[in-house]
């Protein structure tokens, strides 16, 4: 596969296309178009939930994430981020399912008013097993994908500019408020504010960084806009493309496959043709 | 190429009061004026309005006139005058496209925006590039830049437009000494190639070394304004909440002491 499809070259410019635009990816998985990965990762995710019990989301963890992610050498940092991702909610759903599971008879603990049963387990497990599945998917996604190559991509394929923008800012947003909330963090701390101890003192001491957070965050947003106006990001007609990530009729044949597949499978869930 | 402004005013929405008031100002090719005030003086409102951004993006009220080369601007949209003027912002980070995922690519961003062909987009992002000496940060990620080395990409983004004029609002308020002397630098190389600049900045050293002009504003209006040696070595600018250039204050001191010494004054009219 080409490291990247160039529109055209450029004989007129003095110094051409410079080479390490659209660089190939690491891995055959990395060097995948990434509407292919977002193709992979979204289908898993939904067929998961679709599919429902154990075995199937766990075959297609293997499959679609697991497998993939050791080819792209990315497997430690896949399961590390994943379950950092999804933990704070795999925790939550897994023991709201696993001691209030409704009609649920075969009791396994007793902790005061409050009763684990093996139905209510079966049932936390399949719910920990879904959202494991989603989270390690949109992990692989991003771990193997450069945001700007989804970007440019979309915007080959006739997405408006600002959608493409939109979904990169989103996804860059995360990172960029967490690093906020740390520098605000650190420098109130500096100036005696207690965020250890009790969960009472803790909670106290998240109010004074909230609301610094957030502002902030509003301000870089208007100045960001502005910024982007400058640049001329709101002029009418296409923008000019450098390159575009390389794709095959295999890698659409793909796509539409898993597509139709993940369409077939809601059907047979939904008729009850698949139990 | 001659941006100015006659008699403008400017009030946010939602504002009692207006934030400038009767403002002249002429920018023209290769020029360089200094923007000085104490802070809320009104500093980055008129590079906002200079600019264009106010009050098209950000809203509010205009009163006066803005042209560029005697035609009215009125009733340009947005994009029509990013390509004649250019405007860069504090804070480097925020002026990063985020879908850039090369140095290059963010400087070709704007040029990109204005459907340019790919020859010349290229063209032109290497030119900006080398015009601020930062060719070698091509390959680099702009998001993974110190903030010194993001002002100057962010300012080779806007150099890659060929605006005629640029407005940078403090573009060394978060940057060390190191990234400001690269910031001072780039604005004399931009100068020298030809565009004006109107630079707000409380860095009075660095207006010293780089703006002919200087206009001081206060609460909105133009307090103090001439040539750089004299307005920043005038006594009022104290008055004003503004620095005065640290080679000023040092004379100050040298004569008050008494102190007089040939190496010392030539060393302080430099």
């Amino acid at each position: 596969m080409a490291g990247r499809d160039r529109l055209s070259e450029s004989p007129g410019a003095n110094r051409g296309v410079p080479d390490f635009l659209g660089r190939p990816g690491a891995s055959p998985y990395h060097r995948l178009n990434p509407l292919t990965k977002a193709t992979i990762a979204t289908v898993t995710a939904i067929a998961a939930v679709v599919l429902g019990g154990l075995l199937g989301p766990i075959l297609l963890v293997s499959l679609a994430v697991i497998g993939p992610a050791a080819v792209a050498g990315v497997l430690g940092r896949l399961v590390r981020t994943a379950l950092l991702l999804a933990l704070p909610i795999a925790i939550s759903a897994f023991l709201v399912n696993l001691f209030f599971f409704p009609g649920g008879e075969a009791v396994l603990l007793r902790i005061g008013p409050i009763t684990a049963t093996a139905e209510g387990l079966g049932f936390a497990m399949e719910i920990l097993v879904r959202i494991l599945a989603i989270s390690g998917a949109v992990t692989l996604f991003y771990l193997t994908t450069r945001p700007a190559d989804l970007v440019v991509d979309l915007e080959r394929r006739g997405v408006s500019p600002r959608v493409g923008f939109v979904t990169n800012a989103s996804v860059q947003t995360v990172p960029a408020m967490v690093d906020r909330a740390a520098q605000i963090t650190a420098a109130q701390r500096a100036r005696g504010l207690d965020t250890e101890g009790s969960i009472w003192r803790r909670v106290r001491g998240v109010v004074p960084i909230v609301g610094p957070v957030i502002l902030g965050s509003i301000a870089e947003v208007e100045e960001r806009t502005m910024a982007l106006e400058a640049r001329g990001f709101t002029r009418p007609g296409r923008r000019t493309l450098l390159w575009s990530p390389p794709d095959s009729g295999i890698e659409s044949a793909l796509r539409w496959a898993l597509v139709l597949a993940l369409v077939a499978l809601i059907i047979l869930r939904v008729t009850g043709t698949w139990a | 190429m001659t941006l100015s402004l006659e008699a403008v005013g400017y009030r946010y929405a939602g504002a009692t009061r207006p934030s400038l008031l009767e403002i002249d100002l002429e920018l023209a090719e290769g020029a360089v004026i200094g923007l000085v005030g104490a802070s809320e003086a009104g500093k980055t409102t008129l590079c906002l309005v200079a600019s264009g951004l106010a009050p098209r993006t950000v809203g509010g009220q205009i009163r006066g006139r803005i042209t560029l080369d005697g035609e009215d601007v009125d009733g340009w949209p947005m994009h029509r005058l990013s390509e004649r003027i250019g405007i860069g912002f504090q804070n480097p980070a925020t002026q990063m496209s985020q879908v850039a995922g090369t140095v290059f690519e963010e400087v070709a961003f704007g040029p990109m925006n204005l459907g340019l062909s790919r020859t010349d987009v290229i063209d032109r992002t290497w030119e900006a590039l080398s015009s601020l000496r930062i060719a070698d940060l091509a390959e680099r990620d702009p998001l993974r830049l110190s903030g010194g080395q993001q002002q100057l990409v962010a300012m080779a983004g806007l150099l890659a437009m060929r605006p005629a004029h640029l407005v940078l609002d403090e573009p060394t308020a978060q940057l060390d000494p190191a990234g400001t002397r690269m910031v001072a630098a780039a604005i004399n190389q931009m100068a020298a190639s030809g565009a004006s600049i109107l630079v707000a900045e409380q860095k009075t050293d660095l207006l010293a070394d780089i703006a002919a002009e200087v206009i001081v504003l206060a609460k909105g209006r133009v307090a103090l304004r001439g040539p750089a040696a004299d307005v920043l070595a005038d006594d009022r600018l104290a008055q004003l909440g503004v620095a005065a250039p640290a080679a000023v204050t040092l004379r100050r001191a040298a004569a008050t002491a008494g102190a007089s010494h040939p190496r010392l004054a030539e060393a302080l009219r430099g």
